[in-house]
């Protein structure tokens, strides 16, 4: 096994078995804080001691999450709850709950009244977030989550580390970035499976351990000679896609991801927050300077669509796959103006459903199989 | 112009409130039509984005929310919707949001026409649904978007830093609504706007207030009605006097024994949720059959914007059914519940409306628990009839109505 090879076997090892790590962070005394989407800022976990990891469900189906929502809603959160009840979370010493999108504004009380044994710091961001009042609300609530925090950790964060959470976690967010490039320029080194475990381990890992393993994995990708291609490339976008059985698919049609606008990947480690500013002022700074995100309100209002164009012609990508998450309406509704956008630009688009619960993925298959055809046939 | 009513002064003293309430809509929507055609600027706006910035500009301003829902109940929403998902929007997506695309995108619409926008307001109060519906229209128009974001409560009161925030949005939404309108913000015509506002909603919950008594002067379903004025016009002094004349009808219906509700009044239960308003008939009909009144809605709580400075201006609009905690949800709820004594809830599964169904499994045991009334769900839409079973519904009504009936021979029927 090459050194590459046995890297991402440690990544992967890690992104299938965050119990493992939950399990592992307890045993060595460490407190840890579960982190739903979006845009949380772990910093403030980190500085005050404590291991944050994130929350994006998991495959399956919910059972007693049943009791708390309707069909209709979008099984990342239904399986955080299922998570929740099922016992799965237990050793967590608190959940950060975000409400960016009307999902998780009635997920957040459910979690509250119906897990009684994990508290739940809530926290719900600004989507005016840019102005002087949007950056200082933003400077408010985060004050309030860390002093929520520190209760739970049992200390207070001084300004020194957090000003180091920012230094680290700029530091993963670039590595990050980095491997997103190398990938890639790569993918006959780094499958769409094992890409994805490289950056949900992410989620799992005290953050400068993944940031050493990545810097490791970065260089040796770096000194490797880039060869040709033979099959495609393409940028993905949705919410989240970490499901193997799916990412096997685009590998075994040759479909690399040349680069991604992936809520649970790249978006979420596009911006990074200010080494030079007061941190707290710093983390709203960077949340204010998130844009193209469906999630949030574009006050920019034509600028998301070329902006995932431009995606794909820097990253050297022949076509799109948006995941469609089922029930996430702010994506639904970004989709006709991207897809419009893509059309014009005469750049291929495939959309499939992506969910939780989806186990079978042979129409994805099909898809997936007609999709490769054509952007083959868009190279000669 | 395709609305045929005119702009001129209506005698409202001699007409029965639900005309001058009527009246007052088709006057809100015939004054925009007259706006635009004048080359002034007409705005779209979420039903719960501040109301008195535009009224104090002399802006004139529609409502989608309205719109969709007037359109569906003539029967017009699932043509919309589908003329939506042909444009390559989901159908899982709120029906308001896609009737609202299809109209804006130009489709052809006789049921409740109105003047395509020059700008938008939003505000995110009644859900998040509306920001990425907005963008999309000010995308399709290439016009500007006035956005008031209110965030999400997880406690009874709006926190301090929320209404320093909602604050200085609403001072820039003035700043900008000025440039649009070309005039200056009058604050002595805001402070009127506001009374206005303040007297509106104080009828509007004065009238719904009648539903209390027994038998009720009313059909609870009748509110569902004259709300549109609480949407479309609440800060017009006419509001308020309809309201007004509305609340003084009940008065009189209550001293002469009449009502509204023409059936006896067997059971009388909360309808919980936005109406299927496709399936108004429907809805109504099983309940009629089995003697159920509705004697309270919602959205009674939900309009009465009432406030006595600008501090508790932004508390209210913090306070919309999406935007509130769920203890606040549950707090309001059976507070009208008890004093319209009812015995029953129908509560809507509203597959347009994500964050209003979100907690209502939640809130059924509450109520179950706090009222010891009998609570039955039925799985609906606000306005794409596909998404509505009227064989679900009417067994729904059934068991409601066992359940009801069993609780009032003394019994405990398992629901």
């Amino acid at each position: 096994m090459s050194n590459i090879e046995s890297m991402l076997a440690k990544f992967a090892e890690i992104a299938e078995n965050p119990k493992k790590q939950l399990d592992k962070f307890v045993s060595e005394g460490k407190k840890v804080i579960g982190c739903y989407p979006y845009y949380v800022p772990e910093e403030l976990v980190y500085a005050t001691g404590m291991v944050p990891m994130g929350l994006w469900g998991r495959s399956g189906s919910p059972n007693k999450a049943k009791k708390y929502f309707a069909a209709f809603y979008c099984s990342l959160v239904q399986m955080n709850m299922e998570m929740a009840l099922n016992g799965d979370l237990d050793k967590l010493s608190g959940v950060i709950h975000t409400t960016l999108c009307d999902t998780l504004r009635p997920a957040s009380q459910n979690f509250r009244v119906g897990i009684n044994n994990i508290p739940m710091i809530f926290i719900a961001h600004p989507q005016n977030r840019k102005p002087k009042y949007g950056i200082e609300y933003s400077m408010k609530i985060y004050t309030k989550v860390l002093n929520e925090l520190e209760a739970i950790a049992g200390r207070k964060a001084s300004d020194e580390g957090l000003h180091e959470a920012i230094r680290v976690y700029n530091e993963n967010r670039q590595a990050k970035r980095e491997f997103v490039k190398n990938a890639g320029k790569h993918p006959e080194l780094i499958s769409a499976v094992q890409r994805s475990a490289v950056l949900k381990s992410s989620y799992f890992m005290e953050k400068p351990e993944h940031t050493i393993m990545l810097k490791e994995l970065n260089r040796l990708l770096a000194i490797e000679p880039v060869v040709e291609w033979k099959g495609a490339k393409v940028v993905t976008s949705g919410i989240i896609c970490d499901n193997p059985a799916l990412l096997k698919i685009f590998d075994e049609y040759q479909i690399a991801i040349a680069a991604d606008d992936i809520a649970h990947e790249s978006r979420s480690f596009r911006k990074d927050a200010s080494e030079n500013e007061e941190p707290i002022r710093a983390l709203a700074m960077q949340f204010a300077e998130q844009d193209q995100d469906p999630i949030l309100y574009d006050p920019e209002i034509n600028s998301r669509p070329p902006h995932i164009v431009d995606l794909v012609k820097h990253s050297n990508a022949q076509g799109v796959v948006i995941l469609m998450m089922t029930f996430c309406d702010p994506e639904e509704m970004e989709y006709p103006s991207l897809a419009k956008a893509l059309k014009e630009e005469k750049i291929p688009v495939l959309k499939i459903a992506y969910d939780h619960q989806i186990t079978d993925f042979s129409r994805a298959r099909t898809s997936l199989q007609a999709f490769a055809d054509v952007l083959d046939l868009r190279k000669i | 112009m395709a609305e045929t009513v005119k702009n001129e002064k209506v005698p409202t003293e001699k007409l029965p409130a639900k005309i001058m309430l009527r009246n007052i809509v088709d006057k809100a929507y015939a004054e925009a039509w007259e706006a635009k055609e004048r080359g002034e600027p007409v705005g779209w706006s979420t039903s719960k984005f501040p109301a008195e910035i535009a009224e104090t500009l002399g802006l004139k301003v529609c409502y989608p929310e309205n719109q969709a829902a007037a359109i569906a109940a003539k029967h017009g929403g699932q043509r919309m919707c589908e003329y939506a998902e042909a444009m390559g929007y989901d159908n899982d997506i709120c029906a308001y949001a896609r009737i609202s695309f299809a109209y804006a995108a130009g489709a052809e619409c006789e049921e409740k026409p109105m003047p395509q926008p020059d700008f938008m307001l939003c505000c995110n109060n009644i859900c998040n649904c509306v920001t990425k519906w907005y963008e999309n229209i000010s995308r399709m128009h290439n016009i500007p978007l006035i956005m008031i974001d209110i965030p999400y409560n997880n406690t009874y009161e709006a926190n301090e830093e929320n209404v320093v925030y909602i604050r200085a949005q609403f001072d820039d939404a003035i700043k900008q609504l000025e440039k649009i309108a070309g005039r200056k913000f009058d604050e002595k015509k805001f402070e009127e706007v506001c009374a206005n506002s303040n007297r509106t909603a104080r009828a509007w919950l004065k009238a719904c207030a009648y539903c209390q008594y027994e038998p009720s002067p009313l059909s609870g379903f009748d509110l569902f009605n004259h709300m549109a004025v609480s949407v479309t016009a609440r800060c017009r002094k006419e509001s308020a006097e309809a309201f007004e004349a509305l609340a003084a009808e009940y008065e009189q219906s209550v001293k002469d024994g009449t009502s509204t509700w023409r059936y006896p009044e067997k059971h009388r239960i909360m309808f919980e949720g936005i109406p299927c308003w496709p399936d108004l008939q429907n809805l109504f009909r099983p309940l009629k059959d089995k003697g159920i009144n509705t004697t309270a809605i919602v959205y009674a709580p939900a309009f009465g914007f009432v406030y006595n400075n600008m501090d508790e201006m932004m508390r209210a609009y913090s306070k919309a059914p999406n935007s509130v905690c769920l203890e606040t949800g549950v707090e309001w709820r059976e507070g009208i519940c008890r004093e319209n004594k009812v015995d029953g809830i129908m509560v809507h599964y509203n597959r347009s409306c994500k964050p209003w169904s979100g907690y209502m499994p939640e809130m059924e045991r509450r109520f179950r628990k706090d009222l010891g009334v009998g609570v039955v769900g039925f799985d609906g839409d606000q306005a794409d009839p596909r998404n509505f079973s009227n064989a679900q519904y009417i067994t729904r009504v059934e068991g409601l109505y066992e359940i009801m009936e069993s609780k009032k021979m003394g019994g405990q029927k398992s629901e």
